[in-house]
């Protein structure tokens, strides 16, 4: 018989064997609102990657004799104050948004697997170490600190995905410390080491895949975080370059407008809240199709 | 006790101090030259070299590092570029506005977050359960500046009682109070209401039922209670992001906060200031988590006994 790690939390039920992740995933396909978000957030991947021809018009296209137009047969949406069809900046603001929540979360859970593997595995002074930093980290709002950061790097995507992901891995560094403790001591582990397993064996063959599952929940409850801390940075004038569009950008473009087009403010944020809204209730499905404590 | 409390304020000052080393590497690798900035195109040279000396920024970085720190410990944040002020005067007076916004915002979001938790987990199941939770995650999922131009366009303009921008008397502090305290209701009605689930299940709310108390009397003096640790412990962690959250308000509604001090010295590079700021934040936020860490230990004996 040929048993993969994965298997660890197997279950058996009605007349199959199944492992944990088809477990966890026949659980999250029983949850209404987790696929149905799972389907907004695949329908806003789509939007993005083929953002150029999805959209109807060149996003940054400025047609000054449509200036502040309201949303119309020709521009659902309206236009801003340069002319620029609102719609196809909205599609192409999916871009900046999801790759900011995917790539900065993908950094800072990359640092904050390695920072909670160390504390939690190597304990002593390693331990006291990281636990300082998660601290001083989780002590201070993150984006107090990404404000300083962009201000210093300047705007742009780049520096977006660095300075988000270097600061908010601070709360998956904690849960994976703590997963760590209690499996180290696992029979599993003890046996490999006595094998003459390195530690980064143990680390990366044996932690790594009984840790996924929390990197899974931290990652995508980790996203619409970074997305809201975009847009606000963006808001502020220190997310993305101008003409990029970005949903924050575009809410603060439009505030100068609020007595006259009251349209352009608003569908920026309508994207911002159904794509924060998409990722949390996938998460919240995530946490409860994944965490077997949960399990009935 | 006396032993985790001496621990604790240990820590704090130790995360303020490396909080002071990330803020100070971070603002002091800026590519751009805040002093030529300010001097504006016209300075020479010279000039511009004269007025790096005298703000000490001819040095090198950990000597001037030291010196900030020391005059840290002394009050002193050194002076604004451009309004020329003391930077911890204009910081105090700012924060006066940003505290006062903070604290209604957060006393209304707490009140009405319990609220609306304790209503949804009595009504279980029921469409008004429903509705909150799903008005709760929209709340959490909407980013506090756009609420707030949403309220400026169709409350602020619409009736011209709340003012827009600026600050004129208590009543403009209502827009940007509910701008703020929304997202933050929204997250403690959906930990209220998990947490109280947990506890109205338990037995002795049973008994309490079957003794024949009010219903009132078993929700809040018998269940809430119980429920209260989990909800206490949202509240906490989220005062700090309150001030981040109150930033951007501010910036909204014009508001002269701290947050307004920050953004508008950002744009004009503005280094005194914006170290100041995030430096004076940083240590209000480890002060407030240190207080609530206190009261914790205080409430909850096991995590002053964790520590030993």
């Amino acid at each position: 018989m040929k048993f993969k790690r994965a298997q660890i939390g197997a279950v058996t039920f009605e007349g199959g064997y199944h492992n944990y992740y088809q477990e966890s995933w026949r659980l999250l396909k029983k949850n209404r609102i987790a696929m149905f978000s799972l389907f907004v957030i695949l329908a806003l991947f789509i939007f993005a990657c083929f953002a150029l021809w999805i959209a109807p018009y060149d996003p940054n296209k400025q047609v000054l004799a449509n200036r502040l137009m309201p949303p119309g047969p020709k521009h659902w949406f309206g236009c801003d104050e340069f002319g620029r069809d609102i719609l196809s900046r909205c599609i192409y603001g999916c871009r900046v948004s999801l790759s900011v929540g995917l790539f900065s979360q993908f950094i800072a859970c990359l640092i904050g697997y390695f920072m909670g593997v160390a504390a939690g595995y190597f304990g002593k002074k390693t331990d006291a170490v990281v636990s300082f930093l998660i601290q001083m980290f989780s002590s201070i709002p993150f984006l107090l600190l990404a404000m300083a950061l962009m201000f210093a790097l300047g705007s742009g995507l780049i520096n977006l995905y660095i300075s988000l992901g270097l600061l908010s891995w601070a709360g998956t560094a904690r849960l994976i410390r703590g997963n760590v403790l209690q499996l180290r001591e696992r029979e599993y582990i003890q046996a490999c080491r006595v094998d003459g397993g390195s530690d980064m064996r143990i680390i990366l063959r044996h932690l790594l895949p009984n840790c996924i599952p929390t990197l899974i929940i931290t990652v995508t409850l980790g996203i619409p975080e970074a997305i809201l801390a975009e847009a606000s940075l963006s808001f502020l004038g220190l997310g993305v370059q101008s003409p990029t569009a970005s949903w924050g950008s575009m809410i603060a473009g439009s505030e100068a407008f609020i007595r006259t087009s009251a349209f352009y403010s608003l569908f920026p944020g309508l994207c911002i809240i159904v794509t924060v809204m998409a990722f949390n209730m996938l998460g919240d499905g995530l946490r409860d199709a994944l965490d077997p404590k949960l399990r009935r | 006790m006396k032993k985790y409390l001496i621990k604790r304020v240990l820590l704090a000052i130790g995360i303020i101090f490396a909080l002071s080393c990330v803020t100070f590497v971070i603002l002091n690798v800026i590519p751009g030259d805040p002093v030529a900035l300010m001097l504006g195109d016209n300075a020479d040279a010279a000039t511009v070299k004269a007025v790096r000396a005298n703000l000490g920024m001819d040095k090198p970085l950990p000597q001037q590092y030291l010196s900030w720190v020391l005059n840290l410990l002394t009050g002193d944040l050194g002076i604004s570029f451009f309004q020329k002020k003391p930077v911890l005067t204009l910081l105090t007076t700012a924060f006066q506005y940003t505290v006062r916004l903070a604290t209604i915002s957060y006393l209304v979001a707490v009140v009405l977050g319990i609220g609306i938790g304790i209503f949804a987990a009595v009504n279980r199941g029921k469409i008004a359960d429903h509705a909150l939770m799903a008005l709760a995650i929209t709340g959490i999922s909407a980013p506090s500046f756009w609420v707030a131009i949403l309220l400026q366009i169709y409350v602020g303009l619409q009736f011209k009682v709340f003012p827009v921008s600026g600050l004129a008397g208590p009543i403009s502090y209502i827009l940007p109070c509910i701008a703020l305290g929304t997202r933050y209701a929204a997250g403690i009605a959906r930990i209220t209401r998990t947490s109280m689930l947990e506890i109205l299940n338990q037995d002795f709310i049973r008994t309490a039922e079957a003794k024949g108390l009010s219903p009132l009397r078993t929700v809040f003096i018998h269940a809430l209670r119980n429920a209260m640790l989990p909800i206490l412990t949202v509240i906490g962690t989220n005062i700090g992001e309150l001030l981040t959250g109150s930033m951007l308000t501010e910036t909204v509604f014009n508001i002269p906060g701290i947050g307004k001090l920050l953004i508008d010295s950002i744009t004009k590079r503005d280094l005194p200031i914006v170290q100041g700021c995030v430096i004076y934040i940083a240590v209000v936020c480890v002060t407030i988590y240190l207080v609530v860490d206190i009261l914790y230990a205080v409430i909850d004996p096991h995590i002053r006994l964790e520590g030993n």
